[in-house]
C-alpha cells in the first residue's frame, strides 16, 4: 500500500521526478567515470609493462611510478647492467610525454625482441626510416590511422610504419636514437627493462642492485605493476576521494531541493495522512522510501550512463585514457548516492514530522 | 452526568477550554465546554463562524490538545496524551469527514479508504459489509477513480467510506456539505443519517447550516467558545 502511495506521488511530479532523477545518475556516472579511468589507465599501464617480458626495472632516482619526464640515464647503463650477476638482458627505453597520459617511445626493436619476442604486427611492420612511427591497434582504432598515415607528434610528422598488437610496452614507439635527438637527449634513456635467469631470484637482486646502486628506483616487475594501483598513487586516491565528496554533496543537495518541495507541496497530503492516524514514523518512512527509490533509479541510469562516457572516453579522448568498467563499484557507486539522497532528506523529513496537523490540512 | 440506563456515553467533556496565542493577543477559542454524546448518537454543533465550532472539532479529534478541561474519548482521557498517543486515537477511535474532503489527490478513491486500513494496521481488502456500505453510499463503482475524476458529492461520500472503514467508535465530520450544492448537500446528508440508523455509527457534525443540523438527532448551539 505504502509503495504504491510512493509510486503515485513520484509519477504525480514526472518532470521533477526525472530531474532528480537525472542528478543522481550523474552523480553516479561522475564516480564511476573517474574511478573507470583511473582503473583503466593504470590496468593498461600495468598490462604493458607486464607484457615487456623483464623480470626488473632499472629507474632513475626521484622517479614516480606513474610516468617519466626525463631521460637521465646514460645509454651505456643497459651494457653495464648486463655484466651483473644472473642478469641475461638489459634494454633501455625513453619515454617522452604527450599531451594527457599519452607517451611516445624510443626503442631498438631487435633487442626488444630478444626480451620477448618483438611486437606482433597486425599491419605493416617496424620502422624502417626515422620517420617511422609504429602505435598499437587501440591508438590507431581511436585516431583512426592505418599504415602509410601520417601523424604529427613532439613538432615532428612521422609515419606509420605498422599497427601492433596491444599490451607490450607502449602505444606509440619510434626509433630510440630518433626520439632522444628529437628531444634534445641524445645519448640518454629513461628506463631499463632487465631479465634475469631466475625470476624466482628477482627480488633478492633487485635488494643486490639497490645496494650497488643506491637512489635509483629499482623494483621487480611484479611489484611494480602492483603500484599501479589507486591505493598506492596517493594522488589519484585522493583525488577520487575529492570527486565522491563532491557527489555525496550534488545528491544531498538535489534530493534536498526536491523532498524540500515535494513536502511543501505536499502539506496538507501529510496533514491529511497525520489526521487519519498517519505517525511520524509512517511519514519519514514515505519519504525516505520516495528517496531510497529516486536513488536507485538514477544509481542504475548513472550506471547506464557509464557506458556513454565509455563511448566518448574511446571515440573523443586521447587514446591512453582507457576507462574499464569496474563492476565492483557499482554498489558503492549505488551506496554513495543512498547516503547523499538519504542525507538530504532528513531537513525535509523532519519538517514534515513537524507539521501541525490542523495548519497543514487548512494549506492551500 | 452518566445515565446508566441509557447507551454509553461515548464523548465527554468537562470545563474544556482551548486559548490561541495569536502574537501577543490570546484567543479564548472555548471556554469551559461540557458536552456529552452516547453512542449511536447523531450530535450536529451549529454555530456562527468563530464560535470555536471547529476548534472543539479539533480537540475532540485529537488533532490538538485543550488548553485545560478534560476530554475523554470513547473512555480514553485525552488530556495529558502524548503526541502519539494522540495519533494513536485518531487510527482507532476516531473518523474524519472534513469540509475539503481531504482526499489524496495521488490515490484512487479505494486507495485512499484502504491506506487508513493500512495505516491501522488492518487488512486492506473491503469485507462485505463494507462494501454493502460503499453500496449505500452510492460510490462502488466510483472506487478505481482519482479524486480529480469524482464530483465534490461523490468525493465527500469517499471520504465518509475512509471515516468509517476502520469502524471507528465516532465519526468527526467538519462541515461536511460546507463545498456542496444543496442537491449534493442533500445526498450526502442522508448518506450521514442511514449510516448512523443502519450502522448505529455515533457522529458529531459540526455545521453552521441548520437545514443542516436538522438531519441530527440533537442540536448543540455554540457561541463565543461556549455551548448555548
Amino acid at each position: 500500500m505504502l509503495n504504491k502511495l510512493i509510486f503515485a506521488n513520484l509519477g504525480h511530479r514526472p518532470v521533477r521526478t526525472l530531474l532528480s532523477v537525472l542528478a543522481i545518475a550523474v552523480e553516479v556516472t561522475m564516480i564511476l567515470t573517474l574511478v573507470g579511468v583511473s582503473y583503466g589507465t593504470l590496468d593498461g599501464t600495468a598490462d604493458r609493462a607486464r607484457g615487456v617480458g623483464a623480470d626488473i626495472l632499472f629507474r632513475p632516482p626521484g622517479s614516480s611510478v606513474i610516468g617519466l619526464s626525463s631521460a637521465p640515464m646514460s645509454d651505456k647503463l643497459p651494457s653495464v647492467l648486463m655484466k651483473e650477476p644472473h642478469v641475461t638482458f638489459a634494454m633501455g627505453t625513453m619515454v617522452q610525454p604527450l599531451s594527457g597520459f599519452d607517451t611516445i617511445n624510443g626503442l631498438d626493436l631487435e633487442e626488444f625482441r630478444k626480451l620477448n619476442g618483438g611486437f606482433h604486427f597486425l599491419q605493416g611492420g617496424p620502422p624502417v626510416s626515422d620517420d617511422d612511427v609504429i602505435v598499437d591497434e587501440f591508438y590507431a582504432q581511436q585516431k583512426h590511422l592505418h599504415v602509410g598515415d601520417t601523424i604529427e607528434l613532439i613538432n615532428h610528422t612521422w609515419k606509420v610504419s605498422g599497427i601492433f598488437q596491444s599490451g607490450k610496452l607502449a602505444r606509440i614507439c619510434v626509433k630510440l636514437p630518433v626520439l632522444q635527438v628529437l628531444t634534445g637527449n641524445p645519448g640518454h634513456i629513461s628506463q631499463v627493462y632487465i631479465k634475469v635467469d631466475d625470476p624466482g631470484r628477482a627480488q633478492e637482486m633487485v635488494d643486490a642492485l639497490r645496494l650497488k646502486y643506491p637512489g635509483y628506483q629499482i623494483y621487480t616487475m611484479e611489484y611494480f605493476t602492483s603500484l599501479l594501483s589507486i591505493n598506492s598513487v596517493g594522488l589519484l586516491k585522493n583525488f577520487i576521494g575529492v570527486v565522491i565528496g563532491i557527489a555525496v554533496v550534488v545528491g544531498f543537495i538535489v534530493v534536498f531541493m526536491a523532498m524540500y518541495t515535494a513536502v511543501l507541496e505536499r502539506t496538507r497530503e501529510i496533514g491529511i495522512l497525520k489526521a487519519v492516524g498517519g505517525s511520524s514514523g509512517l511519514i519519514l518512512n514515505i519519504l525516505f522510501r520516495e528517496t531510497l527509490l529516486l536513488a536507485l533509479l538514477g544509481s542504475v541510469l548513472g550506471i547506464a550512463l557509464t557506458y556513454g562516457t565509455q563511448w566518448l572516453m574511446k571515440h573523443v579522448v586521447m587514446a591512453s585514457l582507457v576507462q574499464e568498467t569496474v563492476y565492483g563499484w557499482w554498489p558503492i557507486a549505488t551506496g554513495i548516492a543512498i547516503v547523499g539522497a538519504l542525507l538530504g532528506a532528513i531537513v525535509p523529513g523532519v519538517k514534515a514530522v513537524k507539521q501541525d496537523v490542523t495548519e497543514a490540512l487548512s494549506y492551500e | 452526568m452518566s445515565n446508566p440506563a441509557g447507551p454509553a456515553i461515548i464523548i465527554e467533556t468537562s470545563g474544556l477550554t482551548k486559548t490561541y496565542q495569536v502574537g501577543d493577543v490570546p484567543v479564548h477559542a472555548l471556554r469551559g465546554v461540557n458536552l456529552e454524546v452516547r453512542k449511536g448518537e447523531f450530535v450536529a454543533i451549529i454555530g456562527a463562524s468563530g464560535s470555536g465550532k471547529s476548534t472543539l472539532f479539533h480537540v475532540l479529534g485529537g488533532l490538538t490538545a485543550a488548553t485545560s478541561g478534560t476530554v475523554r474519548i470513547n473512555g480514553r482521557e485525552l488530556a495529558g496524551m502524548t503526541s502519539a498517543e494522540r495519533t494513536d486515537l485518531r487510527k482507532t477511535a476516531v473518523g474524519f469527514v472534513f469540509q475539503k474532503y481531504n482526499l489524496l489527490p495521488t490515490l484512487s478513491a479505494e486507495d485512499n479508504i484502504r491506506i487508513v486500513q493500512y495505516i491501522a494496521h488492518r487488512t486492506t481488502v473491503f469485507d462485505p459489509a463494507f462494501q454493502d456500505v460503499l453500496r449505500l453510499l452510492g460510490i462502488a463503482d466510483r472506487m478505481k477513480h482519482k479524486p480529480r475524476a469524482l464530483s465534490g458529492g461523490q468525493q465527500q461520500r469517499v471520504a465518509i467510506a475512509r471515516g468509517i472503514v476502520n469502524s471507528p467508535a465516532i465519526l468527526l465530520a467538519d462541515e461536511p456539505t460546507g463545498n456542496l450544492d444543496s442537491e449534493n448537500s442533500a445526498a450526502v446528508l442522508r448518506v450521514i443519517k442511514d449510516l448512523n440508523r443502519r450502522l448505529g455509527q455515533t457522529i458529531l457534525m459540526i455545521t453552521h447550516d441548520s437545514d443542516a443540523a436538522a438531519y441530527a438527532d440533537r442540536i448543540v448551539k455554540m457561541r463565543d467558545g461556549c455551548i448555548v
